[in-house]
């Protein structure tokens, strides 16, 4: 939408590691080039753990990348730059400063003589619609207003590149769609002091409705993926064919078979070990959520098959929360998950038609077979007498491939699902795996 | 870390109304001086108490700490079982609310060797010529230090059971007993334990200065390690109070491991989020019992037994209201009238005030008895120079750990090694270093009136410190990434982003450490050295010197005044700050 010319910032084979105590760093980015231009708005698209939030952190100066080059304006960067502000998903606000005090904080910062301050930060009030709310403190503000107090505190500074950290995703639908239009408003008309926006969001439609370039972003390590030029004129219409055509290719790419399962972590273990099949991370997925799923896509008007865009606005759910269960779904032979569709398989057809216990011998026998350390689990309380055994070995063996926090998640994950299948069950006070009751 | 909950009394602003406290005061200082009145006429014609000897040979101190040990789990017991009447009294009924709130509100405001002034007479006259007597009053002082917050704590939690639980509990008609021990009791234990842990750190000052203890003629010497200090300090002997040191160490580290954190470990699982709390709290001895298969099985019957006896229908009321005439149930059973309410309510108030009167004049007139309206102005004066010092030093503490307690508390490895060392100097008794202290002034021949100070503050500074650790360690990230990427940085820093943050748990900090500050001040304004004596002026000293007189109308006057004096800094600077942190500070 604009001529192209030097970029503004530069990001060159980023890469973000953090060290464990024991074996390989955990890799949370890898790779990743970007490059921000004059007058455009792009989306770091994602899920959560794709390090988007941490590559927007690199940017703000916020974060080191382990290795890399970080450039603005073609120099490099370390520390918070000049010219670049942020507006936080959790807002961020001083609770004890009013809204004017919070708009001042980042010009007392940068020792703006006072009258022009107040002047400026007048100005950023009345631009984001927040005149009369001046001496308010945040607590008595609803969400929505919040926000425009952060993009006030933001824009007040005139920052060259606004960075916004999924600045949508804390407030109910209504309010996040007012503060979308409100921003885009302001964009076009050209009234932010502002020459780019970064944005990290996890939901689709927001990307494809505000960005003019979308980077998404895979996991495990995270990096990116595609880049997407989103080349429909503003105002967007969200019912468009072409916007529609969009998402649905959006979708599609990120359900694509193989960037789904997450690649390997670590394709050999700190012991030296190849990875065994069960050293695989999984996500918690609550069973309720899995039956859900099932019955809705079972029910009309899906019959067994949906698209998930479709699905995802049907259910008012987010690709973070409908992802995980479409994969699992998959993962345990109940659903098959391609192109941006979803569609029941004969076993997942049976399960939303069973009642409780045939579902829950079904769910068992699945689980055996498809998750390999569900099966694993099984097979040693098999070998004990007093079906008993203890939980720390597993996870360790998990930790060798893994990061602490996904193996505490896959164990998590697998514990839930057996409770379910009243396979075995985990006692977190004498720390093992046991069968339950039912012996 | 469960340090970090703050649950401090002077927070309980709505519960308690300022009139009440007029009454309060009167109430308590009367009752404590008819204790002692009366403990003194009957302990009259007994001989002094034969004070076994404490030997300063260093085996016999496991032996001590033992003894030690044992007073403290005794008072600690005593003080379960008064928490658990008195709260649940207090916040089941509206008149006894009204006067037991505010009437602990003073006790705890009334120095903890005040206690032990009065009560060791009355103690010793229960079982003449035998040291129980000598026993209880020991640990009746150490309950008297560990008992009030611990109250506070179960009727603030008492009062706060989530409405949802309380409708549940009556949806499935549970007796007041079953309703007690299947919500109300688990709902108040993560606090309860917390202020158990708090109290017991502040107890083991107490079990020191409560072995040793001369009243008038009379000495008291209970075998163990603060008895075993006082005979070091009474010989001079250096190297005694180091091993006295030593031996408090390994106990407070011992109690910690095998009482506390196990219990804390296990009262996590009280806690009414849903939500799995970021780091559960950790105890190896905790998970040993738990996974060892014999202590499991031993303790199994038990746990039965217990959760029977939780279940049991115990309603008394009930059953004696079934067995009324029904017309006379219905009427039992129905709501009281408007008229009857407010004729009780005034009755009730007349009592309580006739009742404060009565005290009040009593007080006065012991106090008159011995003591004129000279000492009254001296004793105000006295009171100043103690509060003056417990400010100052308040002050200087803050500027010294404040800062540091947040560079700390902003990195969290450094702050893992250091938050378990300010609580465990937190429960050391500071007193055990006086000694050290008063050589040193009498080498250097320094002014007791500036140098004694610092002792009052010794052991309760660190209050300070480990609290703002935790403030600056539960200060949100985004807040902190928000100031560093607007990079404020500096003075502004510290005014707009992390002082504020901070404050509600410095408050807390500070609370504790200038409550802890006034008791100590009356050992601490006021030390030995084998016959040497160095005394500072203030409140303190004079009731510590009042106390070895056995001058009981100028212990009383020291002490009603001391209570007075700390009543009125809790209400007139302590309660509206928390007001303050509570209504701009707090972390939405």
């Amino acid at each position: 939408m604009m001529m192209q010319n030097s970029p503004l910032f530069e990001l060159h084979g980023v890469r973000q590691a953090y060290r464990k105590p024991s074996g390989p760093p955990y890799v949370v980015l890898d790779g990743v080039d970007l490059t921000l231009r004059d007058g455009e708005i792009v989306g770091l698209l994602g899920r959560s753990g794709s390090g988007k939030s941490t590559l927007l952190r690199i940017v703000a100066g916020l974060a080191q990348p382990t290795s890399g080059q970080v450039l603005h304006h073609g120099a490099p960067v370390a520390g918070p730059t000049d010219g670049v502000a942020m507006v936080f998903q959790s807002f961020a606000l001083f609770p004890w400063l009013t809204v004017e005090e919070n708009v001042l904080a980042g010009l007392k910062a940068l020792r703006v003589p006072a009258n022009e301050a107040a002047a400026r930060a007048e100005e950023a009030i009345d631009l984001i619609g927040l005149s009369g709310f001046e001496s308010a403190y945040p607590k008595e503000l609803s969400g929505g207003m919040r926000q425009r107090v952060g993009f006030a505190r933001a824009l007040v500074v005139h920052p060259e590149i606004l960075l916004m950290d999924e600045p949508f995703s804390a407030l109910d639908v209504l309010t996040a769609e007012t503060l979308r239009t409100d921003l885009l408003d302001l964009w076009m008309e050209r009234k932010l002091p502002t020459r780019s926006i970064l944005m990290v969001t996890h939901n689709i439609e927001e990307a494809v409705l505000m960005c003019d370039r979308i980077l998404v972003f895979a996991s495990n390590p995270g990096r990116v993926a595609a880049e997407i030029r989103v080349d429909i004129p503003h105002p967007r219409n969200r019912l468009a064919p072409d916007f529609r055509e969009l998402v649905d290719d959006i979708y599609g790419r990120m359900t694509a078979r193989k960037p789904l399962s997450a690649p390997p972590t670590t394709p050999v273990g700190t012991t030296g070990r190849p990875r065994p099949v069960y050293a695989e991370p999984l996500q918690q997925v609550s069973t309720n959520l899995l039956s859900g799923l099932m019955e809705t896509l079972a029910a009309p008007p899906y019959q067994g098959k949906a698209d998930l865009p479709h699905l995802a606005a049907a259910l008012r759910h987010e690709i973070d929360d409908l992802f995980p269960i479409a994969e699992t779904l998959q993962m345990l032979g109940f659903a098959e998950v391609a192109e941006g569709d979803i569609r029941l398989t004969e076993p997942g057809r049976l399960f939303a038609e069973a009642g409780m216990d045939d579902r829950k011998a079904l769910f068992a026998e699945h689980l055996v077979h498809f998750v390999p350390l569900a099966a694993h689990i099984d097979a040693a309380l098999a070998e004990r007498t007093d079906h008993r055994v203890p939980y720390a070995p597993f996870a360790r063996e998990l930790e060798a491939f893994m990061s602490e926090a996904y193996a505490e998640e896959t164990l998590n994950a697998v514990t839930g699902w057996a409770r379910y299948a009243e396979l075995f069950t985990h006692d977190r006070e004498a720390g093992v795996f046991c069968r339950g009751e039912a012996e | 870390m469960v340090w970090t909950q703050t649950s401090v009394s002077v927070k309980t602003a709505a519960a308690t109304p300022n009139r009440w406290d007029l009454v309060a005061l009167p109430l308590v200082v009367g009752l404590l001086a008819l204790a002692a009145v009366g403990g003194h006429q009957m302990a009259a014609p007994l001989a002094s108490l034969d004070a076994p000897a404490v030997s300063l040979d260093p085996w016999n101190l496991p032996d001590y700490a033992l003894r030690s040990t044992l007073r403290m789990l005794a008072a600690m017991a005593a003080s379960l079982l008064f928490t658990f009447t008195y709260a649940t009294l207090a916040a089941k009924s509206r008149r006894a609310g009204m006067v037991l709130i505010p009437v602990l509100d003073v006790l705890q405001s009334v120095p903890v060797l005040g206690y032990i002034s009065f009560t060791v007479v009355f103690f010793l006259s229960l079982f003449p010529g035998s040291v129980l007597g000598a026993e209880c009053a020991a640990i009746f002082a150490i309950f008297t230090s560990q008992a009030w917050n611990m109250t506070f704590s179960v009727y603030q939690s008492l009062r706060s059971v989530p409405r949802d639980l309380d409708e549940a509990a009556t949806s499935f008609r549970f007796s007041g007993w079953q309703r007690f021990w299947r919500l109300e009791a688990p709902f108040a234990m993560p606090g309860l334990v917390w202020n158990m842990m708090m109290s017991m750190s502040g107890g083991w000052f107490f079990v020191v200065a409560s072995e040793a203890i001369t009243v008038g003629d009379r000495t008291v010497t209970l075998p163990g390690i603060g008895s075993y200090l006082a005979e070091a300090i009474a010989q001079k002997n250096l190297g005694a109070v180091g091993w006295a040191v030593l031996a408090m160490l390994a106990v407070i580290l011992l109690y910690d491991q095998f009482l506390f954190r196990p219990l804390v470990a296990w009262a996590d699982k009280f806690r009414v989020e849903q939500t799995g709390a970021q780091e559960a709290p950790e105890s190896w001895v905790l998970r040993l019992f738990q996974r060892t298969r014999v202590c499991r099985a031993l303790l199994a019957p038990v746990e039965v037994l217990l959760g029977r006896l939780a279940w049991l229908r115990l309603s008394p009321l009930s059953s004696l209201a079934a067995a009324l005439p029904p017309a006379l149930q219905r009427r039992v059973a129905g709501p009281p009238s408007p008229a009857l309410e407010r004729t009780l309510d005034r009755v009730w108030y007349a009592v309580v005030a006739a009742a404060a009167l009565a005290l009040g004049w009593t007080m006065l007139r012991f106090i008159a008895g011995g003591a004129g309206w000279g000492d009254v102005g001296t004793v105000l004066l006295l009171g100043a120079a103690t509060l003056l010092r417990v400010m100052v030093l308040i002050a200087i503490a803050s500027l010294v750990w404040v800062p540091l307690g947040v560079l700390i508390g902003l990195r969290p490895r450094l702050a893992e090694m250091v938050q378990p060392l300010a609580q465990f100097l937190a429960a050391f008794p500071a007193n055990l270093l006086f000694p050290v202290a008063v050589v040193t002034i009498l080498r250097f021949d320094l002014n007791p009136d500036v140098w004694l100070s610092p002792l009052m503050i010794l052991g309760t500074q660190w209050y300070i410190l480990f609290n703002v650790i935790a403030g600056t360690s539960a200060f949100p990230g985004d807040l902190k990434e928000a100031a560093s990427s607007f990079r404020i940085r500096g003075w502004q820093w510290w005014r707009d982003v992390m002082l504020p943050g901070v404050f509600p748990y410095y408050l807390t900090g500070a609370v504790t450490a200038a409550g802890g500050s006034w008791n100590a001040s009356i050992v601490a304004e006021a030390v030995r050295w084998g016959d040497a004596e160095v005394t500072a002026h203030g409140l303190g000293s004079y009731i510590a010197q009042a106390t070895a007189a056995g001058d009981y109308p100028r212990i009383v006057l020291g002490i009603a005044v001391m209570s007075l004096f700390v009543t009125l800094l809790n209400r007139l600077l302590w309660r509206p700050l928390y007001g303050y942190a509570e209504r701009r500070l707090r972390l939405a």
